[in-house]
């Protein structure tokens, strides 16, 4: 009979730990800052595509799992494997740099032909909302299972290109080599995308269609050229969310394993304002924190996705609009 | 576009001096258990060079004067594809290798063999196994392999009357549900779970931390691993399937100075655990179940499966070299995987059966119930619930990134 008691702890199944959150209360946001940073690159993507269609892209959830395997087949064409290599600093940084160059563009060109096949003929036909929502959704199983019949069902094996080292250490929480290089490089990706859009002459073409699609056309904007350029942008720092994803889950790259961390991320675009690149940012940092603070609170990591969405509908119900709100068209420079 | 370009240099420049750092420092403490010495007072267990095999099992080929319908069909109703797919692989070539020594010895009798695919999940299962139950060719089933997937069809195959012998679910519960038709071919968790406190005794384990998924087998699993670990236990944490991110569940692990974790749940899960693990300076062992020893955890652990041990109720078949040999023969070269030799026995004992003229589904059904013979792992005899009697429990061990026996850590 103890065993029909299985799936039903006996315990009370909500508890909170305070004291636990408090101890962890380091690691927890070390952790949380560094994948936090993950779901705000890939969130961009999210949020530049719906600034300047109103589309969310189910499938770019895919496009980031393309950039992971192209980090790992290039880095496992580089020699690396499931070991902590030795390297010296250049070679090291050599070899991120072509994993970065292989993942960005991989997903870029994903994300463009995705585009290209499953967008842009409806665009032209003029089809409703709902009709480039259904082939969003249907891209994004179409290209898990195209994975999934190439590679299998298996995760390929793990490859590491950083070794694992500790830097520094804040009290008794050690701060590692590659949660610093992912921290770092995607604030730096982003405030560069953020600035590209806001100053830059092309920047101020993907507002200006954001804003008013026939009266950009009108003022000479290519509204094709924009969009695609859109995609490429959200594949590009997908890619590089591939690469980091991978420097933290080395055996990461699996056929769905982009799904989980895709609504994530686009949880994390509508938090902090959907269309806001800032936004963006933000919300990826702030559903990393939550979700590694609830599941110390709560005791266990199945809390975590319950407590981020339980926070992303309680802001929602306090400002519809995301955090930053804004969108991208309201950008000023 | 070129502000792009400009605006791309600072990322590239941070990123350079923050490897720049990496060098001049120490490297502090997250080693990733470089060298694979296991820290504090652990003990390393020697690994098995070979096994004894009952020399009474009975093999597939009989007597080879057994005569039978063409259309008797066995059917295997399991994993094929899916996260956990090796498993059902493992097994079926086990069964496959069954057939096709009884067809080559017996030309009067040719069993077909056919094949279902759940891809392990239990909201998929259901399909395939109403549809083995309804071909009436097919008069004895092996599987279902997982234990979510055979507790969502055990009363499918009963209201069939179908018999069917499971290789390798190991839910305590499933025998509880008056299925006349379940039969399991191993020690179920209740066998499972005790072992993991006999291993960690074995290794020296002071303190062992239990994680578990939100899977039947995982939470089964760790209820009795919890049980039987007592004053041992030195913490729990849940996670889920497809999870990979472990970040938290490390920094409790480490926060509980435990110097063993057992994972209670599946390889997909089980090697990111380990490697995180590893990763923030855990220094202990790790310990997998059944679900977690595959050669696939070794591929995505990395070195960190240096430290791993399993326990397992599955004979190690790559140490009978006659079976590993044939094995390979059907299996691309692969050797013997977890529960190859149990898939094997299940069907030799489906065999057995149809040689004997039990060839319909009552007649062998009742044959299985009153069976009792020697296999290739164990003595084969069932109670009236449909487990069996001698349970033993292997301990298995990474060892030069191969998994290998290092022999019966608990005997049930």
């Amino acid at each position: 009979m103890l065993h029909e008691l299985a799936t039903a702890s006996s315990e009370s199944w909500i508890s909170f730990n305070w004291d636990s959150l408090f101890s962890n209360f380091l690691p927890a946001t070390r952790d949380g800052i560094t994948y936090g940073g993950i779901y705000a690159l890939v969130a961009v993507g999210y949020t530049l595509v719906y600034g300047v269609l109103n589309l969310i892209n189910f499938a770019h959830s895919e496009v980031f799992i393309s950039g992971a395997y192209a980090v790992v087949f290039t880095l496992t064409g580089l020699g690396f494997d499931g070991n902590s290599p030795n390297l010296g600093t250049i070679p090291l940084i050599g070899d991120l740099l072509v994993a970065l160059l292989a993942g960005a563009v991989t997903s870029a060109v994903v994300a463009v032909l995705v585009e290209r096949i499953a967008y842009r003929p409806l665009r032209a036909r003029g089809a409703p909302r709902l009709a480039f929502l259904i082939t969003a959704i249907g891209v994004s199983f179409a290209i898990q299972y195209l994975i999934f019949l190439w590679r299998g069902s298996v995760a390929e094996p793990s490859v590491r290109m950083v070794p694992v080292k500790a830097i520094f250490q804040i009290g008794d929480t050690l701060i590692f080599l590659n949660q610093i290089i992912i921290v770092v490089a995607a604030l730096a990706m982003m405030i560069a995308v953020d600035q590209f859009v806001r100053r830059t002459r092309t920047g101020r073409g993907i507002r200006a269609v954001a804003q008013d699609p026939d009266t950009a056309t009108l003022m000479g904007v290519s509204t094709e050229r924009i969009i695609v350029l859109t995609f490429a942008i959200g594949g590009l720092l997908a890619g590089a969310a591939g690469l980091f994803y991978i420097m933290q889950v080395p055996s990461g790259a699996i056929y769905n394993g982009g799904f989980v961390l895709g609504i994530k991320a686009f949880a994390a675009a509508v938090l902090g304002g959907i269309g806001n690149i800032r936004g963006a940012l933000l919300g990826g940092f702030l559903l990393g924190l939550i979700g590694n603070y609830g599941q110390y609170l709560l005791g266990d990591a199945q809390w975590n996705d319950v407590v981020c969405f339980v926070v992303l509908l309680l802001v929602l119900m306090v400002r519809p609009e995301g955090i930053l709100g804004s969108s991208l068209a309201k950008v000023r420079a | 576009m070129r502000a792009t370009q400009k605006l791309a240099i600072p990322a590239i420049v941070a990123m350079m001096a923050v490897a720049g750092c990496a060098n001049s420092s120490s490297g502090g403490g997250g080693g990733s258990g470089s060298g694979g010495a296991l820290g504090g007072d652990l003990k390393n267990l020697p690994v098995q060079s070979k096994i004894d095999v009952p020399s009474d099992a009975v093999k597939p080929a009989g007597d080879g004067k057994a005569k039978c319908d063409p259309n008797t069909t066995i059917g295997y109703v399991g994993a094929m594809t899916g996260d956990n797919a090796q498993l059902g692989i493992n097994i079926y070539n086990g069964v496959q290798l069954a057939v096709n020594e009884h067809n080559k010895a017996n030309p009067g009798c040719q069993v077909k063999f056919t094949k279902f695919d759940t891809e392990g999940d239990p909201t998929k299962a259901t399909g395939p196994a109403t549809k083995a139950t309804s071909d009436k060719n097919i008069i004895g089933v092996i599987g279902l392999p997982f234990s979510g997937e055979s507790k969502a069809t055990g009363k499918i195959f009963e209201n069939a009357g179908l018999a069917h012998i499971t290789p390798s679910a190991t839910d305590p519960a499933l025998a509880d549900n008056g299925w006349t038709t379940f039969f399991r071919g191993l020690g179920n968790d209740n066998v499972q779970g005790p072992a993991v406190s006999k291993l960690a005794d074995k290794l020296g384990a002071k303190k062992v931390y239990v994680v578990q998924d939100d899977s039947t087998y995982g939470i089964g699993l760790a209820n009795t691993a919890t049980k039987g670990l007592g004053d041992k236990l030195a913490g729990t944490d849940k996670v889920t399937t497809k999870q990979k991110d472990f970040s938290a569940t490390v920094q409790k692990v480490l926060d509980s100075k435990a110097d063993a974790v057992f994972y209670a749940g599946y390889y997909a899960e089980g090697a990111p655990l380990d490697q995180q693990l590893s990763d923030g300076g855990f220094k202990g062992v790790f310990i997998g179940p059944d679900g977690v020893k595959d050669p696939e955890f070794v591929k995505q652990a990395g070195d960190a499966s240096k430290n791993a041990y399993f326990t397992c109720p599955c004979i190690p078949g790559d140490l009978i070299p006659e079976f590993a040999t044939a094995y390979k023969g059907v299996s691309n070269g692969q050797a013997p995987g977890t529960y190859s030799v149990e898939g094997y026995d299940a069907m030799t004992i489906m065999l057995a059966g149809i040689d004997k003229g039990n060839t319909t589904r009552a007649k062998l059904k009742d044959f299985i119930k009153s069976y009792d013979a020697a296999g290739l792992s164990k003595k084969y005899k069932w109670d009236s619930k449909g487990e069996l009697s001698a349970l033993p429990v292997y301990g298995y061990k990474v060892d030069g990134g191969v998994i290998k026996s290092v022999g019966v850590i608990s005997e049930g």
